[in-house]
């Protein structure tokens, strides 16, 4: 059952993906990347993370993808003209991604070797109080420093807009 | 596993007939109260008092011509509605309406599926429902329509925040994510649930969750994204027949869930005003029966020439109501849903109650308002909750 599961949802993930680059119009690609996000969660699921799942949703698919969409609404972006490939492209885009997937097997082959397969339930850490307790004892430096980084950010971020209202 | 599965489908189409016939009658006793506010008598011509009219309103919805613009996105234009409503009853699912029952032999939750991440669960899903909204104002390829999604989806990113920092601090307090447990915390009366427990009562919270909550479900004195007087009819002004239909069930639906949030988060979800023991089992009994012998005495005194017919009907339905209620095989499932439903509908009441006397608001006011006001109390809340539950414990 979860490996059906696993299956439909890396597919549509995979999919998905395929398609936001492909579709010309940006929100075509915007709504390919809701479906990325809704099936990384389902594969975050499958996998026992609940509350990386939830959050996942809430935040990417529910969040950051409705500010896209909004930007995208509010400047009324229109399809992109396809411009034709270049020779270089033409010649070795083919090969190199071959190389690449290639490459990815090979180390992903190395570093996991077989007989280290995940199942369903076999993780129960990804509870909403397992994420708190990590976060707030063993990893409680680098959560801070995370959160002070996108203090800095915000803050950039409002300093910016000052600038271009004055 | 098989009778699970069995069960599961029985509830799930018990839940879902149930709740579709509640919105559909939401919205007559929407048109009622609203009309009764203004004075006037609402719908009165399908059925007695109009009662047959969400009826005629599904016929007719149904049997509308479904037209298509030409200039549409096609693919997301057919998809809008349907994300819509789709995200709308996945929230219900996690809800619970009551304790366990026993139907022959079985004992069962009154609740489709309880999550440990429940709330996290209903706030995916709502924030998942604006797509709905912004996509159909974009593929209408309509100004007006697409300034109504735009409205819309700021409008949803600014609430969603004090929503989110407003539902923290009663879990602070109930420290779960299970809504099941949520209610189990709260047992034993008035002063245990969440807007009323110290050491910090929720009250603030409660209340910013609430406006929160009409910007989110787009009601009055927050429904910009559908301003008549400005834009038509918002998002919608392109969609016809049952394509219409879906956003207008996704709006009441939406609501339902929202006050069914509030029940569970603040109100004690389906536990009683005060504890079985001191008699809380006999106030349903008590206002059906004063319901029904009021609606007695006025059938001995008639006002009106059908007064004589109509009046003792529901009188003998209100006592018999009454007399259901003292049984003592239905009291442990039907006393829970009493309550639960009791406290919903209060909450949905206050939704129309507000429609009908507030004015809506202008965008930057709501903004303001959003980013000024409520983002900065529902964080002091929040603040001080949290202070207070770890000094106490």
């Amino acid at each position: 059952m979860d490996v059906i599961l696993f299956l439909v949802f890396a597919i549509i993930a995979v999919v998905s993906a395929v398609n936001v680059v492909v579709q010309t119009h940006p929100i075509s690609s915007a709504v390919s990347l809701i479906g990325v996000m809704g099936s990384l969660a389902v594969l975050y699921l499958l996998l026992g993370g609940e509350f990386i799942a939830a959050a996942q949703v809430i935040v990417y698919a529910g969040a950051v993808m409705v500010l896209f969409i909004f930007v995208i609404l509010l400047l009324n972006a229109g399809a992109e003209s396809k411009s034709g490939r270049s020779f270089m492209v033409q010649l070795l885009g083919v090969p190199l991604l071959i190389a690449l997937l290639g490459l990815l097997a090979f180390f992903v082959q190395r570093l996991f070797p077989r007989g280290v397969s995940v199942h369903f339930g076999g993780f129960t850490g990804g509870t909403a109080q397992a994420v708190g307790k990590a976060l707030f004892t063993t990893y409680l430096l680098p959560f801070e420093v995370t959160s002070l980084l996108i203090l800095i950010a915000i803050l950039g971020a409002i300093v910016l807009a000052r600038k271009e209202i004055d | 596993m098989n009778a699970f599965i069995v069960i599961s489908i029985i509830k799930a189409a018990v839940v879902a007939f149930v709740l579709l016939t509640a919105v559909a009658y939401l919205q007559w006793v929407e048109r009622k109260v609203i009309a009764h506010i203004q004075v006037r008598m609402g719908p009165y011509r399908v059925g007695p008092h109009g009662l047959l009219q969400p009826l005629a309103d599904v016929i007719k919805l149904i049997t509308k011509e479904d037209l298509v613009p030409p200039y549409v996105n096609k693919p997301l234009y057919l998809f809008a509605p349907f994300i819509a409503v789709c995200m709308a009853l996945l929230a219900i699912a996690v809800i619970p309406f009551g304790p366990t029952i026993n139907v022959a032999g079985y004992s069962t939750w009154m609740q489709l599926t309880d999550l440990n991440i429940g709330v996290l669960y209903i706030l995916a899903a709502s924030s998942m429902g604006v797509y709905g909204i912004a996509l159909a104002g974009w593929a209408s390829n309509n100004k007006y329509a697409l300034i109504g999604g735009l409205r819309s989806s700021a409008q949803m990113i600014s609430y969603e925040l004090p929503m989110a920092i407003a539902i923290a601090s009663p879990l602070l307090l109930s420290n779960t994510l299970s809504l099941r447990e949520l209610v189990g915390t709260q047992a034993g009366g008035i002063w245990h649930w969440n807007v009323l427990r110290g050491p910090f009562p929720q009250i603030i919270s409660f209340i910013v969750f609430l406006i929160a909550a009409f910007a989110e479900t787009n009601r009055v004195p927050f429904d910009l994204p559908e301003a008549e007087n400005e834009l038509v009819a918002g998002f919608h002004v392109e969609y016809s027949s049952m394509k219409f239909a879906s956003f207008f069930m996704a709006e009441y639906l939406n609501m339902v869930t929202v006050s069914a949030m509030a029940t569970l988060l603040f109100l004690g979800g389906w536990d009683p005003l005060w504890p079985a023991q001191y008699g809380s089992n006999l106030i349903p009994t008590v206002i059906f029966l004063i319901a029904g012998l009021t609606a007695l005495y006025h059938a001995a005194n008639p006002a009106r020439k059908m007064d004589k017919y109509t009046f003792p009907a529901f009188g003998i339905v209100f006592l018999i109501l009454a007399g259901i209620f003292l049984l003592p095989i239905v009291q442990s499932w039907l006393l829970p849903l009493f309550w639960f439903c009791a406290k919903t509908g209060a909450i949905l009441f206050a939704f129309i109650w507000v429609r009908g006397t507030l004015p809506r608001f202008r965008y930057d006011q709501l903004m303001r308002f959003a980013w000024k006001f409520m983002f900065p109390v529902a964080m002091l809340n929040l603040l001080v909750t949290s202070f207070l539950v770890a000094w106490v414990s």
